[in-house]
């Protein structure tokens, strides 16, 4: 069984497809050990570099603070926002459209390029476009893309999804983009070198560059007062596509706005140093109008954004501002890999976001963590990630979308902790089990034994030291 | 209804009450800002260097950029080097080009991010799409971080503008740093006195 869902991974199944959970792409993902280590050690890597780049800065929580209060303000007074961001962005000369969900978004784009008979196109990266599946719509219109992003490019000609928001194909060993390279670009057979390889990514794109008329780019902030929208990128891809281009194509997320030009100092300022510790990234474009004789259009998009804010609970997933620190801290993101999440954004803030489009389809997301915390610590506007994750495993478990046996399980502990005397009875029995008949537990029924020494029973509880050591004080 | 109004409607009748934007002045200083700007560009894999007269760039890039390079750049003072002029409105046309020479309005100490307006630009896609390129700052546009940036950008008009910091770079493989990933392969920074 296992076999056969490893053959279906390597192509597009991890976007959720193939129907397999968390634990079973983790228990795929697994298989090659040595592999494992590497990505944990790798992103824990780029977590210390976010760490490095942080303690420079005596203010930081100031900015965090400030920014999680400017994403509140957003999130209270959004339809004003985006009502002020289109009447900016029309006066800009761009033309904004509105798409409720991602057929309709995909159908914009394409009757975009249909209007201008293009057929081919570049982009830059955009989450939401994975996210709407726009590439699959697009190239079953017979429309080809190309990503630009080097990591994007790679895990494009890989037929995958990308595994990481900022790094797509950080689950990638350069021997393997090396195979890609010599079979989609001509690179010397064994040729591994980044620097070579990068060098054969830049002639190929430059190509692509400078013969497709139109340029797709996703937004990172969108500015109300201004109407104009900032996209960053360390490659320049985004902007080689773009001025370039005979028609520029923005999709954003309606969460995307902010209030003041002057905010953009605070996420700038937090954005780069959270993703991957550098100060900024190479470039922070700003777009506000298009090039005289070019077309800019803007996509507004909702895809369940609005019934995300509607939900008390989970609405702040919505001041995300896309870093990825959370995946790179996580210590079940790093051992599962951004696959295992099958979903277009992985990892702890993926896992908040993901039951909102679809809770059966991804019911077993908020379960794949240890809820220790550590992405609410790192991240950059303060999104409360473990409380939501925790609290979508409650929603989850109401709703009749988690499998009988773990609701039934957490019922029972419910009911269990409700009664102290059975609880004692509980414990002790499954000491007096674990220590007279090991393998009661030390079994493969039990999936807390996989990968785990269970450990030795202590001879008492702490209850009865505590109940016999005031006996003794007694005495 | 239109996807515009459902939409709208939609966000208004989810969101929460409305809550107050932060009015948060962050102080900022640096003793030497143009140490720090030059420690910071160094460490992102730029060259700095201190001129007091344009023309001085002449001597310190002669060389470095291949024989016979394609120059193109705002400055007049560069006219015998480089095309100060571009002819064609075409931004295909500047495929070839070797070094671009430009102005920055301002510079970011925090992280050597320089700021170009479109105007400064000659055309959008030149920083971008030459080789190497070359922005010339003056020492008294520095400043601390982005805060400061933005007060005097201000509400200042422009159709594009852009903070660049440092060459166009990648670490998608395997987190291995290589410079000049579709951009410039160098970004060498003037501050003139």
């Amino acid at each position: 069984m296992i076999k056969e869902t490893s053959n279906k991974s390597k192509g597009k199944s991890p976007s959720g497809d193939s129907g397999a959970d968390h634990a079973t792409l983790s228990d795929i993902f697994n298989q090659d050990e040595p592999r494992v280590n590497w990505h944990d050690e790798t992103l824990w890597f780029v977590r210390t570099k976010r760490d490095k780049a942080v303690n420079t800065i005596p203010e930081w929580e100031l900015l965090r603070e400030t920014a999680s209060q400017i994403k509140h303000n957003v999130l209270s007074n959004l339809s004003a926002y985006l009502e002020q961001f289109e009447e900016k962005a029309i006066a800009n000369g761009v033309q904004v459209h509105w798409a409720a969900d991602a057929k309709e978004h995909n159908e914009i784009v394409h009757s975009i390029l249909k209007k201008h008979s293009i057929n081919r196109m570049v982009k830059s990266k955009s989450m939401l476009t994975e996210e709407c599946h726009l590439n699959d719509y697009l190239s079953k219109n017979g429309v080809e893309v190309i990503d630009t992003d080097l990591g994007e490019r790679i895990v494009q000609l890989a037929d995958e999804p990308p595994s990481h928001i900022v790094l797509p194909c950080i689950h990638k060993k350069k021997e393997e983009i090396g195979d890609l390279f010599h079979i989609h670009l001509g690179t010397a057979a064994g040729e591994a070198d980044p620097q070579v390889l990068t060098e054969a990514a830049r002639q190929d794109l430059r190509s692509a560059f400078l013969t497709r008329r139109a340029a797709l780019t996703g937004v990172n902030f969108a500015v109300a007062e201004t109407g104009e929208i900032v996209v960053c990128t360390n490659e320049g891809n985004a902007d080689m596509g773009v001025h370039l281009a005979d028609v520029h194509i923005a999709s954003m997320g309606i969460e995307k706005i902010i209030p003041e030009r002057k905010h953009l100092g605070f996420f700038l300022r937090l954005l780069t140093r959270s993703a991957t510790g550098q100060p900024i990234t190479t470039y922070s474009s700003h777009f506000k109008k298009p090039r005289p004789g070019q077309e800019m259009h803007i996509i507004l998009v909702d895809n369940g954004r609005s019934r995300q804010l509607g939900r008390e609970d989970f609405r702040n997933s919505l001041k995300c501002i896309r870093c990825g620190a959370c995946m790179n801290t996580c210590p079940v993101y790093r051992r599962s890999g951004g696959h295992s999440y099958h979903y277009a954004i992985s990892g702890p803030i993926g896992a908040i976001l993901a039951p909102n489009l679809d809770m059966k389809k991804y019911a077993d997301l908020p379960f794949a963590s240890t809820l220790c915390g550590s992405c609410s610590n790192v991240c950059p506007v303060k999104i409360d990630i473990h409380d939501q994750l925790y609290k979508w495993r409650q929603v989850l478990v109401k709703e009749g979308h988690v499998s009988p046996v773990k609701a039934a399980g957490m019922k029972g502990m419910a009911w269990m902790f409700s009664f102290p005397a059975l609880f004692n009875i509980a414990g002790k029995s499954g000491r007096w089990f674990m220590k007279y008949f090991p393998f009661m537990v030390s079994n493969k029924l039990n999936p807390w034994y996989k990968e785990r020494e269970m450990p030795a029973p202590p001879k008492e509880s702490f209850r009865e030291w505590y109940a016999r050591r005031e006996k003794n004080n007694r005495k | 209804m239109s996807s515009r109004d459902k939409i709208l409607a939609a966000v208004r009748a989810s969101q929460p009450q409305l809550t107050e934007l932060p009015q948060v002045n962050i102080p900022q200083s640096f003793d030497d800002l143009a140490l720090r700007f030059t420690t910071v560009a160094t460490a992102i894999g730029g060259k700095v260097y201190e001129i007091n007269a344009i023309e001085e760039i002449k001597e310190i890039i002669s060389g470095q950029f291949g024989e016979a390079p394609r120059i193109i750049s705002s400055f007049s003072e560069l006219g015998d080097i480089a095309e100060i002029d571009i002819q064609t409105s075409d931004p295909h046309a500047l495929e070839n080009v070797d070094l671009a020479i430009l102005k920055a309005e301002l510079g970011v100490a925090e992280n050597a991010a320089l700021w170009v307006p479109e105007e400064n630009t000659m055309q959008r896609v030149l920083p971008f799409i030459t080789q190497h390129l070359a922005l010339v700052v003056s020492k008294n546009s520095l400043v601390p971080a982005m805060h400061q940036a933005y007060e005097i950008i201000g509400d200042r008009d422009y159709g594009y503008s852009a903070f660049i910091a440092g060459p166009s770079k990648t670490a998608d493989i395997e987190q291995s740093l290589v410079l000049g990933a579709h951009g410039p392969r160098s970004m060498t920074v003037f501050i003139l006195n």
